[in-house]
């Protein structure tokens, strides 16, 4: 067994956590664009799915995306099936090999953000148990394979086609943004969305912390995906920085001629558009393409996100627009802008560094692929979803709101007239809804 | 007695509580309010889509005065809450019965 190098292991280990931070920090994002009587619920899609993807990349999920594998490219064995046969495996280059225990940890932390970017879609409407039944099913028949084709040693999209995506534009971004779209469509428009009665963002500066967070533990993401601390991971740093500043600018800019105003949520939108669109690059391009690519990404988005109102679909958060199209972009730009100056991975120039068109064709055959088989495999579920056990809560839990009518809770008790102030003195409590037992239960004591 | 009752700007509160103290009002009673007047509130852009906040956050002040220095009051009033740009607010003026201190009985006049 080759020795485990341990400043490398250490960086994958912090990497690691650098990544689970960003779920938690999703919620944030997430929440704070909701209205105050769906943030719980929100929050609660992220951080359930923490829980679910952990217990099943265990038990089926690392087994399946990162074997060896044996049906032509598509799907991994079931040789690690609880993780056994991989407990005291070593992985990686010669002299710098890492547990494939901190691999498979690292691994399973962006199996769990992928899910959890899709709730963005499909924000303030959904049964929170069709939810964790979704993405149980979604994980298994679309990220655990769709993983391996991007990120195993012998997926057909990294071995066999030779696309680029260093940590995910497709296998995360893409893969969720055109699921989101798929569930916008399945589950339709929230009450009052033609009129955007009131569906404006709750607070902001959550939406802020969040994108902060977002930020922060995306260095993980992308430096992470080096697998060691080494030049690779410092190239990946620096170009996740710069193209995540450039985007915040673009998307400003857009906004500024657009609407009049540069805004907040447009400052934190453009962000995670850079982090996204630099995702798949970050190690092929130099810090002047990273740039390019962070500008072009964040106009782009933009641009995107008024898509849905001329399509007329609820993509209550913009997943298509920021992680589809943002993924996408930056999938796509590595075609221009890859260089072998940047001493990084895979071995191409792109149009713009003298090289041929052929590496843009198989970035967007990448693209192309996961984008159409995430999307159709997630309409069905859906769709068999809210034909089975009904995907979308009754109108009158969505027009109360989704937290009291999904979890019994609600995010704030300053909200409303029985809030701060005298109110909160004199020791007046919210209304809290009843439910329907409890009524019964009282009429029944009446008599 | 009267009852005076302005809708204002927030922002113009201090200066009305100032202008009232000054004419020796001896109270007044806030609330934070909500509302719109001829404006129809304002536009909100996130993220490219525009909100219509149709109720604009406001400052509502209740003061019970004699009825003789009712003029003085509502003009000062209207002075300090004035900045000339829309949502400046209204002023109305109500007449009152009878008024209670509870902590001694006292009433009318002798109550304020």
């Amino acid at each position: 067994m080759p020795p485990i190098n341990s400043g490398d292991t250490a960086w994958v280990l912090a990497s690691t956590a650098l990544v689970l931070l960003m779920t938690p920090g999703l919620a944030l994002f997430y929440g704070g664009l909701v209205r105050a009587k769906s943030v719980l619920n929100m929050m609660m899609m992220s951080f359930a799915t923490v829980g679910v993807v952990s217990v099943l990349w265990v038990a089926y999920g690392y087994s399946i995306a990162f074997t060896t594998d044996r049906y032509g490219g598509l799907f991994g064995g079931f040789e690690a099936l609880g993780l056994r046969g991989a407990l005291d495996g070593v992985t990686g280059a010669e002299g710098h090999g890492i547990p494939v225990l901190a691999f498979a940890a690292f691994q399973l932390m962006f199996a769990i953000i992928t899910p959890a970017l899709i709730s963005g879609a499909i924000a303030d409407r959904a049964k929170f148990g069709a939810w964790l039944v979704f993405v149980t099913l979604w994980v298994s028949i679309v990220y655990f394979p769709v993983a391996h084709w991007v990120f195993g040693a012998d997926g057909w999209i990294l071995s066999k086609l030779k696309a680029f995506d260093f940590a995910g534009g497709t296998a995360v971004h893409v893969n969720a943004g055109a699921a989101g779209l798929a569930l916008a469509i399945v589950l339709g428009k929230r009450l009052g969305w033609k009129k955007r009665e009131g569906l404006k963002p709750h607070n902001v500066p959550m939406v802020l912390l969040g994108a902060g967070l977002l930020w922060f533990g995306w260095f993980g993401f992308n430096a992470g995906s080096a697998l060691g601390a080494n030049g690779l991971a410092g190239m990946a740093f620096i170009n996740t920085q710069v193209a995540t500043g450039a985007a915040l600018l673009g998307w400003l800019v857009v906004e500024w001629m657009r609407d009049g105003r540069p805004t907040a949520v447009g400052a934190a939108s453009g962000a995670v558009a850079g982090l996204v669109a630099i995702t798949p690059a970050c190690s092929t391009v130099e810090p002047i393409g990273a740039i390019a690519i962070g500008l072009i990404a964040g106009a782009v988005c933009a641009l995107a996100i008024g898509l849905k109102y001329k399509l007329g679909f609820d993509d209550s958060l913009d997943v298509v627009g920021v992680h589809l199209v943002g993924g996408a972009v930056g999938a796509l730009l590595i075609g221009f802008f890859a260089t072998t100056l940047s001493g990084g991975t895979g071995d191409i120039n792109g149009l713009l560094y003298g090289g041929g068109i052929a590496q843009l064709g198989k970035q967007a055959l990448a693209v192309a692929a996961v984008g159409a088989y995430s999307f159709a495999v997630t309409w069905l579920l859906g769709y068999a979803i809210d034909k089975t056990i009904g995907f979308r809560v009754s109108a009158e839990a969505e027009a109360e709101g989704i937290d009291t009518a999904e979890h019994a809770e609600s995010a704030y008790e300053l909200s409303g007239p029985a809030g701060g102030g005298a109110f909160a003195l004199a020791g007046i409590a919210p209304q809290a809804p009843v439910r329907e037992e409890e009524k019964r239960a009282e009429t029944v004591g009446a008599e | 007695m009267k009852l005076v009752t302005a809708v204002i700007k927030p922002h113009q509160l201090d200066a009305v509580k100032e202008a009232l103290a000054s004419l020796g009002v001896a109270g007044l009673t806030v609330s934070e309010v909500q509302g719109y007047g001829r404006q129809k509130g304002h536009t909100e852009v996130y993220r490219g889509a525009e909100y219509t906040v149709e109720f604009v956050p406001k400052i509502r002040i209740e003061v019970v005065i004699d009825e003789f220095d009712a003029g003085k009051v509502v003009d000062a009033l209207v002075t300090a809450a004035r900045t000339g740009r829309i949502g400046d607010g209204k002023v109305w003026v109500t007449p009152v019965e009878d008024v209670v201190r509870v902590r001694t009985g006292e009433r009318g006049l002798d109550a304020l």
